[in-house]
C-alpha cells in the first residue's frame, strides 16, 4: 500500500467513524443517562432516511429549498416525535430491569418497521444530495472524492463539538450530568428531572434522525437499514463507556480504522474484527475507555 | 354441566365430521403450497412469483393437469432456522402434492433437505443456490429459475470478450456471492481474462468505501460485483461517485440492478449485466405474458413472475402426462424432465439435474430498463458438480 493509497483509506476511515459517532452518541446519551436500552434507536435512523426521501421533493415543491428545508423539518419533527415517544413508552422504563427495556423497544422495533412497509413500500430508494454537493475531488489519477461524504463529516464534527459543549459548559449539560450520576438528588435540589430526561431523550432520537437524514443520499433508504447501524452503534457505546460522548467519539474514529484496513488488508476476518476490538477493551478497561460519572 | 358435555361432543363430532367432508371433496384437486417471503425485506418477490404462478393456471382455465388447483400458503419469513417447521407445515399437516418455493438461499437448502426426506415434489422458482442442483440434486426436485453460476459466467465471457484481461471481483462473503464469482471467473478464463483480486466484506455491510480505494489503487481493466437490494443500489452510486465508473466498467448479474434501477438513478446508465431475462425481449410468449400479467395484476411483470410462471407451467407438464394422477410419480418426473417450457424468457429444458439450460442475456440499462443487448451465451447449462443422478 503507498502513501497516497493509505491516506485516502485513513480518510476512509475517519469519515465513517464519524458518521458512527452520530448514531452512537444518541445511543450513549439514552442509555448512560437514562439507563435505558435502546434497541428501537436503528430505527430512529431509518425513520431519519425515509423523512429525507419523503420531504426533500415535498419541500422543494412548497417551500423551496429542497434537502436543507427538509433536514430542518424532519429535526423538528423528530424532537417532537421523540419527546411523545419518551412521555408514552419509555418513562415507564426507568424502573424496570434490562429484559422490560429490550422487550418494550425491540417491540418498538417491529411496530416502525411495519409502519414502513405500510406507509413507504419495501422497495429501495434513491435520495438525490444537494445539487451545490455533487460534485467530486479528484485524489489521486483514478478515483474521485464525492464532495457530499466530506460535508458529511463535517456536520458530524460540527454536532460532536456541539454536544461536546453543550454537556461540558452549561447549565442543562451539568444538570444532565448530575441526573445521570444521581437521580433522587438531583430531583431533591429542584430540577424537574421528568422534564430533563425527556428532553435526552428527544436530543437522541433527534441525533439518530439527523444520522439517517444525512446518510440518505449516500446509503439509499431501504427496509431493515436500521438494524445494522444499531449493532456497530452498541459496539461503539460498549467501546467507548456507556453515557461518554467523548468515549463515543473516540470509539466510533477506533472501529471505523479497525473496520475499514481490517477489509483491505485481512477481509477474511473482516466480520469478527470489530467484535475482536470490543472483546479486547472489555478485558482490559471492563467498563469502557471513557466511563462517564 | 352434563348437558354441555354433550353439546361438546355434538360439536366436535360435527367439527371432524365437516373436515372430513372438506378433505373428501379435497381429493378431486391438485394441492399446491406456496412457501414463499410474504413478510420482509423480500416480500414483493415472494407475491410477484405467486401472481406468476396463479396466472399460468388461471390461463388454463384453473387447472393443471385437468385437475382443479388448491393453495396452501406459508409465509417463510426468508429465515432459515424457521424453514424446516414450515416446510413440515406443508408436507406434512397441509398434506401438498408440490410446494413452490422459495427466494432466499439459505431457507431453500432447508426446504430441499426436507423434500428430499420425505419425497415430496419441489420446485425451486427463484434461489440459485448451487446445491441445489448439485450436490443435493433429486429426482423430485426442480428449479425453474437460475443457478447463481449462470449469470455469472456468461458476464466472464462477454468481459473477456469485451478484452478485460484483468478483474477485480467484489462481494459479500456468503455462498451466493461466492458461487457467482466462481462462475464469473469461468467464463473469464475462457475468453482469456483472469480475476486478479477477490475483494469481499462481510453479509449485509454496505460499507464500501475501503473497497472502492483498493480497486483505484489496483486499476484492474473492469469490476464484476455481486450484491443485491439496498446493497446494489448503494455499491453502485457510491462507484459512480468515487468516479471509477468513468475508467473501469462495472459488471454484474442482473441482480445488481434488476428493480432497483429507480433508486440507482444515473449512477447504473448503461451498466451491463447478465440474466435470463431482460426488458424488450423479441418473444411473442413474452409481449403475451406481460400484457395479461398488467392487466390482471395492475403492474408489470419481473424476473420472479416469470420464474413463477415457469414453475407452474413444468408442473402442468407433468400433470398433464398422467392425467393429474400425482400418484404416478415417476412418470410425472418424466414428463417434466423432457417439457420443452414455452418461457416469456424464450423456449427452455432442463438440464439432468433438473435447472434450466436456457439463454443469458446481455442488457444494458437505458432509463429504467435492462434492455436487451443480445444472447451473452446460448443454451447455458449449470455444470452441476456433485450431483449423482
Amino acid at each position: 500500500m503507498d502513501l497516497a493509497v493509505f491516506l485516502v483509506q485513513c480518510l476512509n476511515a475517519v469519515q465513517y467513524g464519524l458518521l458512527l459517532f452520530l448514531v452512537a452518541s444518541g445511543l450513549t446519551l439514552i442509555f448512560g443517562i437514562l439507563g435505558v436500552i435502546n434497541l428501537a434507536h436503528g430505527s430512529f435512523y431509518m425513520i431519519g432516511a425515509y423523512l429525507a426521501y419523503a420531504l426533500a421533493p415535498w419541500a422543494a415543491a412548497h417551500l423551496g429549498g429542497g434537502f436543507f428545508t427538509a433536514l430542518l423539518i424532519g429535526l423538528v419533527l423528530s424532537v417532537a416525535f421523540g419527546y411523545v415517544l419518551e412521555w408514552a413508552f419509555v418513562s415507564y422504563l426507568y424502573h424496570r430491569d434490562h429484559l422490560q427495556q429490550v422487550l418494550m423497544t425491540y417491540g418498538l422495533i417491529l411496530v416502525f418497521e411495519e409502519l414502513r412497509s405500510i406507509l413507504a413500500g419495501d422497495d429501495v430508494h434513491g435520495v438525490p444530495p444537494p445539487s451545490w454537493l455533487a460534485g467530486s475531488i479528484p485524489l489521486g489519477h483514478v478515483m474521485t472524492y464525492p464532495v457530499y461524504r466530506l460535508f458529511m463529516s463535517g456536520v458530524c464534527v460540527v454536532v460532536a463539538l456541539g454536544l461536546y459543549a453543550i454537556i461540558a459548559r452549561t447549565r442543562l449539560g451539568m444538570a444532565i450530568r448530575a441526573g445521570a450520576s444521581n437521580r433522587e438528588m438531583v430531583q431533591a435540589l429542584g430540577v424537574d428531572i421528568r422534564f430533563l430526561y425527556r428532553i435526552v431523550f428527544a436530543a437522541g432520537v433527534a441525533l439518530a434522525v439527523l444520522a439517517g437524514m444525512i446518510a440518505a443520499p449516500v446509503s439509499s433508504v431501504y427496509p431493515g437499514m436500521g438494524n445494522q447501524v444499531l449493532i456497530v452503534s452498541f459496539v461503539v457505546v460498549v467501546i467507548g463507556g456507556i453515557g461518554s460522548i467523548r468515549g463515543a467519539l473516540v470509539a466510533s474514529l477506533l472501529v471505523g480504522f479497525v473496520d475499514t484496513f481490517g477489509n483491505v488488508l485481512i477481509p477474511q476476518v473482516a466480520g469478527v474484527l470489530v467484535y475482536v476490538l470490543m472483546a479486547a477493551v472489555l478485558l482490559w478497561r471492563p467498563e469502557g475507555l471513557f466511563r462517564a460519572g | 354441566m352434563k348437558f354441555r358435555r354433550q353439546t361438546f361432543a355434538a360439536v366436535l363430532a360435527a367439527g371432524a365430521f365437516c373436515m372430513a367432508a372438506a378433505g373428501a371433496h379435497a381429493q378431486s384437486k391438485v394441492k399446491v403450497g406456496f412457501m414463499l417471503p410474504y413478510t420482509g425485506t423480500y416480500a414483493a418477490l415472494g407475491n410477484a412469483i405467486e401472481n406468476g404462478f396463479r396466472l399460468y393456471v388461471q390461463e388454463q382455465g384453473g387447472k393443471l393437469g385437468g385437475r382443479e388447483v388448491e393453495y396452501f400458503k406459508v409465509d417463510d419469513e426468508s429465515e432459515p432456522s424457521k424453514a424446516v417447521d414450515n416446510m413440515n407445515k406443508l408436507v406434512k399437516r397441509d398434506n401438498v402434492d408440490v410446494v413452490v418455493g422459495t427466494v432466499h438461499s439459505g431457507v431453500v437448502m432447508a426446504m430441499a433437505k426436507v423434500a428430499k426426506d420425505t419425497n415430496t415434489l419441489l420446485v425451486v422458482p427463484n434461489a440459485g443456490a448451487g446445491a441445489v442442483t448439485g450436490p443435493m440434486c433429486a429426482p423430485n426436485i426442480f428449479r425453474s429459475s437460475f443457478s447463481n453460476w449462470q449469470p455469472g459466467y456468461a458476464m466472464g465471457k462477454v468481459a473477456g470478450e469485451k478484452g478485460a484481461k484483468k478483474v477485480v471481483t467484489i462481494t459479500w462473503k456468503y455462498a451466493a456471492g461466492d458461487e457467482s464469482v466462481e462462475g464469473f471467473r469461468e467464463g473469464l478464463k475462457s475468453a482469456g481474462g483472469d480475476v486478479v483480486k477477490e475483494l469481499t466484506l462481510p453479509f449485509p455491510n454496505v460499507e464500501f468505501q475501503a473497497l472502492l480505494t483498493e480497486i483505484a489503487a489496483t486499476k484492474p481493466d473492469a469490476v464484476y460485483a455481486f450484491f443485491a437490494g439496498g446493497g446494489a443500489v448503494k455499491f453502485v452510486k457510491d462507484y459512480a461517485a468515487a468516479g471509477l465508473n468513468k475508467t473501469i466498467p462495472l459488471y454484474g448479474p442482473g441482480f445488481l440492478t434488476d428493480g432497483t434501477l429507480e433508486a440507482q438513478g444515473a449512477a447504473a446508465q448503461g451498466m451491463l449485466t447478465t440474466l435470463h431475462y431482460a426488458d424488450g425481449l423479441d418473444v411473442p410468449k413474452d409481449k403475451a405474458f406481460r400484457a395479461d400479467y398488467t392487466k390482471t395484476y395492475k403492474s408489470a411483470p419481473d424476473v420472479y413472475a416469470v420464474q413463477g410462471y415457469d414453475a407452474a407451467q413444468m408442473l402442468g407438464a407433468g400433470l398433464l402426462a398422467v392425467k393429474g394422477d400425482v400418484s404416478k410419480r415417476n412418470d410425472l418426473i418424466a414428463a417434466m424432465e423432457k417439457a420443452h417450457i414455452d418461457s416469456p424468457r424464450g423456449a427452455f429444458t432442463l438440464s439432468k439435474a433438473h435447472n434450466p439450460v436456457q439463454d443469458i442475456y446481455l442488457r444494458k440499462v437505458v432509463g429504467n430498463e435492462n434492455h436487451v443487448e443480445g444472447v451473452a451465451v446460448k443454451a447455458l447449462a449449470d455444470p452441476a458438480r456433485g450431483c449423482k443422478m
